[in-house]
């Protein structure tokens, strides 16, 4: 097992990762509850309980570089059943999120499946799966992954080797690619909405936020 | 019945792998009275991959399914795919957050103007329509069937989101197995995770997780698996044959619940859609109806049994009667307790 220096504990990473979750990773007493029942654990390096000890201090490198983020199956085994009602789940994604954008992939097959995925969404709107696995094996150069599923399926008419494409497929590219552009950034929104805010309710675009009660119907409850 | 009109979501597997889910849940609902609305021109919810990227993102995704419905009128929506289902209900309630949706408005550049609701097909049928409206349409009991139902972890997870059946014990498919006729074994792997999309990228989980859940069911002696998610049924059917390479020693055919639900209804072949299921259903109905033929046998025996009993019984009352009236006659007093208590009836 490695070690782990706690004389280097970065407690900036712990706010961060407490922030962008909604989650206090600090109520983790390390019951063990989210191991015990997580599915993943037995391809783990740091099994999940471990991970939120590690982000409880502060280790950010060990974290973000963990194969275990990438391996977390977002079962919500682990948040039905913290005794602290942490999102443990919602923690592993933000691990995952964090790591990305530090060009960490501790499992390269999963991060080229979940490119597979968005780019298939990307060119047609939908999901395709005979194209998420054509994109997934040129990713990955697993040529031969699955390949003992085709004759199963492929005599069925099942799958559709061509994709269904949307009509709306350009507006669902837009939102990916606003995305890499920053646009959801939430310090850019914070400051769009603050003015929008000085201006009067529908000074820009969404302006009619602060009058809408909320998404969901059952919100309340 | 009065028929219901609800926006519908049938989520991109529909399309593909889990068309057999798309057809028996069409027929299902037009049985049962519920009008779907196909929401016009619908996009991916963006799947497990989109919140693992950002939340943000796959809420984008999930906010243009809505702004579709919204056009045309669609704020309630079902949908038979509990990963969709996750997606669009954890769309919302992180929508509740102004900036939050704010920044999924800058994304889709769309705001959502209505407040939109999302639920599982399972769960409409259970509350809405009611399982005695489900016993009704059953022209096809599935007596002597022995079924487990297996959950998956997001139908039901996280509690406080999904709101519906239980967390750790969800009974909803058994309830609406049991009224179909068939004998539901108490499975303990009915939210064990069978590996969702990890079955490509870490492709040793798919036996080691969906294997596991086969295994204990064939154990058990379960004729099928009946599942509501095209993930779960995809791992546990179409990669069957990768759980047996390592190690599983039972052939289960994996059914969605609709499916089974057409079969009982008396729908057709089109509409039970069972050819498209990769492991063969038909040695389940084998078993069934061979089962259902003891089951038959047995009621016949003892029916006649009872009527035998009755009879003899009868006879004896017959007899005793006739023998108390005798001794009632020769001492009043009475030995036996119903004698005295006869006495005591003639004597009130």
């Amino acid at each position: 097992m490695e070690t782990v220096c706690l004389n280097k504990q970065d407690n900036s990473f712990t706010r961060a990762v407490e922030e962008r979750s909604g989650q206090v990773v600090s109520r983790c007493y390390q019951c063990g509850n989210c191991t015990a029942g997580c599915p993943m654990s037995f391809l783990f390096d740091y099994p999940v309980s471990r991970i939120m000890r590690l982000i409880q201090a502060g280790q950010k490198e060990t974290v973000l570089s963990s194969k275990a983020i990438w391996l977390c199956a977002a079962c919500n085994t682990c948040t039905q059943r913290c005794p602290n009602e942490i999102d443990v789940s919602g923690v592993m994604d933000t691990c995952r999120q964090m790591a990305r954008r530090e060009n960490k992939f501790g499992v390269h097959a999963v991060r080229a499946f979940v490119n597979a995925f968005i780019d298939s969404v990307k060119f047609n709107g939908r999901s395709h799966e005979v194209g998420i696995m054509a994109l997934y094996m040129l990713y990955t150069g697993r040529f031969w992954t699955d390949v003992d599923l085709a004759p199963k399926v492929l005599p069925k008419g099942k799958m559709a080797i061509l994709p269904h494409r949307i009509n709306g497929r350009a507006e669902v590219a837009a939102i990916i690619s606003r995305y890499k552009q920053g646009f959801s950034d939430p310090e850019l929104v914070r400051a769009r909405l603050a003015a929008a805010g000085g201006q009067g309710a529908g000074a820009s675009a969404g302006g009619d936020k602060g009058s809408r009660a909320g998404h969901g119907k059952e919100a309340a409850s | 019945m009065s028929k219901i009109t609800l926006g519908y979501f049938p989520g991109c597997s529909g399309l593909g792998t889990s068309a057999e889910y798309e057809k028996s849940t069409r027929a299902v609902c037009r049985e049962l009275g519920i009008d779907l609305r196909e929401i016009p021109d619908w996009n991916c919810c963006g799947s497990t991959p989109a919140h693992t990227v950002d939340p943000v993102l796959s809420s984008a995704f999930s906010a243009r399914v809505f702004a579709q419905g919204e056009q045309v009128g669609i704020t309630d929506v079902i949908t038979p795919c509990p990963s969709c289902l996750s997606n669009l209900r954890n769309a919302l309630r992180h929508m509740d957050d102004e900036l939050f949706a704010a920044r999924v408005d800058a994304l889709t550049e769309r705001p959502l103007k209505q407040e939109h609701s999302i639920k599982s097909v399972l769960q409409v049928i259970v509350e809405d329509i009611g399982l005695d409206s489900v016993k009704a349409r059953v022209r096809k009991p599935l007596t002597g069937l022995k079924a487990v139902a297996y959950y998956g972890c997001l139908m039901n997870r996280p509690e406080k989101v999904m709101r519906f059946d239980d967390p750790e014990n969800p009974v909803a498919m058994d309830q609406v197995l049991e009224v179909l006729g068939a004998e539901v074994l108490p499975f303990p792997l009915k939210v064990d995770c069978c590996g969702g999309s990890m079955s490509i990228p870490a492709r040793r989980s798919t036996p080691h997780l969906a294997g596991k859940i086969l295994d204990l069911a064939g154990e058990m002696g379960a004729d099928v698996v009946v599942v509501a998610c095209p993930l779960c049924q995809m791992n546990l059917d179409l990669r069957q044959g990768q759980s047996r390479a390592a190690g599983l020693k039972y052939t289960l055919p994996v059914p969605y619940f609709t499916q089974l639900m057409a079969y009982a209804f008396g729908l057709s072949d089109a509409d039970t859609a069972f050819k498209l299921l990769a492991e063969d259903i038909a040695p389940a109905f084998t078993c069934m109806s061979r089962r259902s033929d003891e089951i038959k046998a047995e009621e016949a025996r003892k029916a006649v049994l009872a009527e035998e009993k009755a009879r003899a019984a009868a006879e004896k009352a017959a007899k005793t009667q006739a023998g108390t009236e005798t001794a009632a006659e020769k001492q009043p007093g009475g030995k036996s307790r119903a004698n005295s208590a006869s006495a005591a009836g003639g004597a009130a």
